[in-house]
């Protein structure tokens, strides 16, 4: 009998335990001033971030990206994104445009709460990690037109 | 402070109130409504057009079939008490999911269809999705081609259009996207260079060329669920009929492409 209750305390543990807390962040009027993780990122890593199909952000955008043959049109193009917003303002946008806008399609890409029917697979999961946050800011921040 | 006092506050605060909430998707105006098939190349629409060119032809061929075929306890085909489906079936599909008294809600037409299977053939209902029950429900909505889609007046579905049409502005799944917020607001633009359609389910069950089958309205709003990262209703589910009848009834009017093609 200890046992089975240990067990399924275990079993009831485990999605606590998959879901990995999400560093924590101030955001100062319409910025997020400070890297999520205290490091700058790493721009061509983060070029390579948005490019891939998994990210969802060209469903959406478009950008410098010759290479890419399937680029959406939903949302305004990449270009000149590092000339529009500051960095804390990109870091922001990513991590929850919502706060900004309720009403936008754009994904809140580092959140985990206030979501509805996520599947299983995703549940407890940021769309990106705090790293990839920190490579896309640093790549946005290069497109200056 | 005083009451009144109170109320002022709360009228001057009210424009930023509003400003603040998310704006709702306008539902598309009735005259600016658009089948897909706009949408598609010359080439799918050729495919849909010429019936020697439609793969969804072949299912309805393999309905017509089920439907002449015995079958359960009963001994009797469909065409045993419905004769002729180019008659008794003429603009049926255009007016699913009804309302079925017994279940007290919506059925689709593939539940319909599984439901005479079981109560008057008394044979085993077909599985979701299975070639059977595609080919029987594209062969009965086939003889609604042409016709216009009911608006579903029934006052009884009303509730469950309200329950289709929350469930299509709600936001869902890891992306935190609504139905509407694609096709309401963003319907004609390209997502990663796929023409974002309006929805209207004018042509189920549709061959779609991207499963290389024929398939439902279900499993196509499963696909959509998917991509948006959310958990997907098992096929059948009251939340999926809901929908379909919400879309039905915004497509009100529409005419019937069964089988459409569908890239």
């Amino acid at each position: 009998m200890m046992r089975l209750a240990a067990v399924a305390a275990v079993l009831l543990a485990a999605p606590a335990m998959a879901q990995e807390a999400l560093l924590p962040y101030e955001v100062v009027g319409e910025a997020i001033p400070k890297s999520l993780t205290g490091a700058p990122g790493d721009a061509e890593r983060g070029r390579a971030v948005v490019v891939k199909r998994e990210s969802t952000c060209l469903l959406c955008h478009s950008g410098p990206f010759p290479e890419q043959h399937f680029q959406g049109d939903l949302s305004p193009s990449l270009n000149g994104a590092g000339a529009r917003w500051s960095e804390g303002e990109l870091r922001l946008r990513l991590v929850d445009a919502a706060r900004l806008n309720p009403a936008t399609i754009m994904p809140s890409y580092y959140r985990i709460d206030g979501l509805t029917r996520v599947a299983q697979n995703y549940r407890g999961k940021p769309v990106l990690t705090a790293e990839q946050i920190e490579d896309v800011v640093a790549y946005l921040k290069t497109l200056k037109d | 402070m005083t009451p009144a006092a109170r109320f002022a506050i709360v009228i001057a605060a009210l424009p930023f109130a509003a400003a603040a909430l998310p704006s709702p998707a306008a539902e598309i105006p009735l005259n600016e409504r658009l089948s897909a098939y706009e949408d598609m190349s010359r080439d799918n629409k050729a495919m849909q057009d010429d019936d020697t060119s439609n793969p969804g032809i072949l299912a309805v061929l393999d309905g017509e079939m089920v439907w002449s075929t015995p079958a359960g306890a009963s001994g009797r085909s469909c065409a045993d008490c419905h004769g002729d489906a180019k008659s008794s079936m003429k603009s049926v599909a255009a007016r699913y999911p009804a309302f079925d008294a017994a279940a007290g809600r919506p059925l689709d037409l593939e539940q319909r269809i599984n439901l005479s299977r079981e109560k008057d053939q008394k044979a085993q209902p077909f599985a979701a999705e299975s070639k059977e029950l595609l080919a029987l429900t594209a062969y009965v909505a086939m003889q609604s081609r042409g016709e216009p889609i009911a608006a579903h007046e029934d006052p009884r579905l009303a509730p469950f259009i309200d329950k289709g049409r929350a469930l299509f502005n709600a936001r869902q799944g890891q992306l935190n996207l609504s139905c509407a917020q694609c096709h309401d607001d963003n319907w004609g633009k390209s997502l990663a260079g796929n023409v974002v359609p309006q929805a209207h389910p004018t042509g189920y069950p549709i061959y779609r060329l991207e499963w290389q089958s024929i398939g439902s309205l279900q499993r196509r709003l499963r696909n959509c669920i998917i991509g948006m990262r959310a958990e997907p209703y098992a096929y059948g589910a009251p939340e999926y009929v809901d929908m379909e009848l919400y879309l039905m009834w915004r497509a009100r009017g529409m005419k019937m492409e069964t089988p459409a093609v569908r890239p």
